[in-house]
């Protein structure tokens, strides 16, 4: 499903956050890639996600050389992906529903047509009185789960969390993690990054460990 | 308008009456500071605009009646001449007039009229009964007539010593060219302020894609296309520049009809009269607020293509 071959990174002229990464991540796989503040998760993160192209190296996303595709194409491509971002990057103007069904809009599809899906989902999160409601008002567990939701509306092959659980209590951890494993086993692969050791305890999966912008990998 | 969604509880009880959830707030914020400016930018420029279009209206119907009247309307003018029988030399110009083709009412002033004419100048008393005062005939023009003047001109010329033909063809000349300058002048001020409201509408439509940048980064996030992103842009930039283009042509409609119902009340008084005698009763005719209104849906327009065009613009530019 990706597959990194000697991918390297670096911002601008600075030295290189990633060096030589080579991996394959298998259709259906759960995994959490972890490594200290600042050791490139987050890069890691945006390369998969086709939000930056990488320095050197070949990084195939569902069969597609990353580095050949055109803008339109990504747009496409990363329909297919879901992701989940540390500060959430939910729309601020749209209420909960609106912002979870987001995806579907961009699509072009009609709200019939997927209205049922979203607040079945935005219940399953918890979040079905919460609907209507804007992010200014949501707490900051909402938030998430707004956020997680948006993610996987549009059943995206491959889900990227970037520290899903940095900004809620230990509680809800778990059950995001419960959330993330049932979306794993309906068929999504699944990435977390996260720094977070006692999450990690939670659930047995195969981790990448990021440490000096390389990477080792424990199965 | 519709700052319903500002207050996320508001909108909650609206859901739990019962009402199915909808997307229907538009993916660009409608209000936002940029958004105002910009809408504030074209009214202002629209108002603007639309007088200039009201003016120059104003001045050119207000020529074409003063030209439909004068042109209606020659004189002859009679001079005394030594040796010639004034009477008879008058009678004469009138005959000649009235046998005329296309030729109307024909009336000279009587000599007490021709005194009355020149008593402000020289004043009245028994000296200018003495003075050889040049007699003027008014000739009106038949309905739907075009007589040959030129042909009459000559035929005064033979007949009667002291005749000349006024047409007013000079001064009409000059009142053509004055409209047309003001015409052609207005013209130049309305494509100024178009490439002035251009130019601001593009750094206005910069500025909001910047404020906006956090959604355009979501909106690409979520797998959508430059053509769907700037969709999104161009019809809020249509909103915005159709906004105000209304504001300010329905303010410059409504300063044309307090202008003109200002000119009606106030025809008693001297001021009122001049400007009535100058552009009829000041009135926009229905084509004018015509003009008035395709000039502000066109200025929305305008608004709206130079948005679309810096929005793809921007577009290709960001990653
Ligand atoms: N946009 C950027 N420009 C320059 N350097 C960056 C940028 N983003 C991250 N970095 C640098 O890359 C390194 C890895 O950062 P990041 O991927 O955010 O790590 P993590 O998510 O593991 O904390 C850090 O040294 C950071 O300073
Ligand atoms: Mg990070």
């Amino acid at each position: 499903m990706v597959r990194f071959e000697h991918v390297g990174l670096r911002y601008g002229l600075g030295p290189e956050v990633l060096r030589d990464l080579n991996f394959h991540i298998e259709p259906n796989s759960f995994q959490f890639l972890t490594g200290p503040s600042g050791a490139g998760k987050t890069s890691l993160l945006r390369l998969l996600f086709l939000s930056l192209k990488p320095t050197r190296g070949l990084i195939t996303i569902f069969d597609n050389d990353v580095v050949s595709l055109a803008k339109d194409e990504l747009s496409v491509l990363r329909r297919r992906i879901g992701i989940v971002f540390q500060d959430f990057r939910l729309l601020d103007h749209m209420t909960t529903y609106e912002n979870v069904a987001l995806p579907f809009r961009v699509m072009g599809k009609d709200e019939s047509s997927y209205r049922g899906e979203v607040v079945e989902l935005l219940n399953w999160v918890g979040l079905g009185e919460r609907m209507g409601a804007l992010p200014a008002v949501l707490s900051g567990g909402e938030k998430q789960r707004a956020a997680i939701a948006r993610a996987v509306i549009a059943r995206p092959q491959l889900l990227l969390a970037d520290e899903p659980t940095g900004n809620v209590d230990p509680t809800l951890a778990q059950r995001l993690l419960r959330l993330f494993i049932e979306l794993n086993k309906s068929g999504t692969t699944v990435l977390i990054a996260t720094h977070d050791i006692g999450l990690m305890d939670q659930y047995d999966a195969r981790r990448l460990v990021l440490h000096d912008g390389r990477l080792h990998s424990y199965d | 308008m519709s700052d319903l969604r500002m207050d996320g509880e508001l909108t909650v009880t609206q859901r739990m009456a019962g009402l199915l959830p909808k997307s229907d707030t538009p993916i660009v914020p409608k209000n936002s500071i940029a958004g105002r400016a910009m809408v504030a930018v074209v009214a202002i420029m629209t108002f603007l605009a639309s007088l200039t279009v009201g003016a120059v209206m104003l001045v050119r119907a207000a020529a074409s009646d003063w030209q439909s009247d004068v042109s209606r309307e020659i004189t002859i003018q009679v001079r005394p001449e030594t040796g010639q029988n004034f009477e008879g030399q008058i009678q004469r110009a009138i005959e000649t007039a009235r046998e005329f083709p296309g030729v109307g009412e024909v009336r000279a002033f009587s000599k007490e009229e021709s005194a009355q004419l020149l008593e402000p100048w020289l004043g009245s008393g028994p000296a200018l009964q003495d003075l050889p005062v040049p007699r003027i005939i008014i000739v009106r023009i038949a309905p739907n007539a075009t007589p040959d003047l030129a042909q009459l001109r000559k035929l005064l010329n033979e007949r009667v010593a002291g005749a000349s033909l006024d047409d007013h063809r000079a001064w009409m000349d000059r009142m053509r060219a004055m409209a047309n300058t003001t015409i052609f002048g207005g013209i130049g001020v309305l494509l100024l302020m178009l490439a002035a409201t251009m130019l601001s509408v593009a750094f206005a439509t910069r500025g909001a894609m910047a404020a906006n940048r956090p959604i355009v980064e979501v909106l690409h996030f979520i797998g959508a296309t430059d053509r769907f992103i700037a969709y999104q842009f161009q019809r809020h930039f249509l909103v915005l520049g159709l906004e105000g283009g209304l504001i300010g042509g329905a303010a410059a409609i409504v300063v044309f009809i307090l202008a003109g119902l200002a000119g009606k009340w106030g025809a008693g008084f001297s001021g009122g009269e001049q400007l009535a005698m100058l552009f009829g009763t000041f009135m926009l005719g229905i084509e004018g607020y015509l003009a008035i209104a395709i000039q502000a849906l066109a200025t929305g327009l305008v608004t709206a293509l130079t948005s679309r065009h810096t929005v793809n613009q921007t577009l290709r530019t960001v990653e």
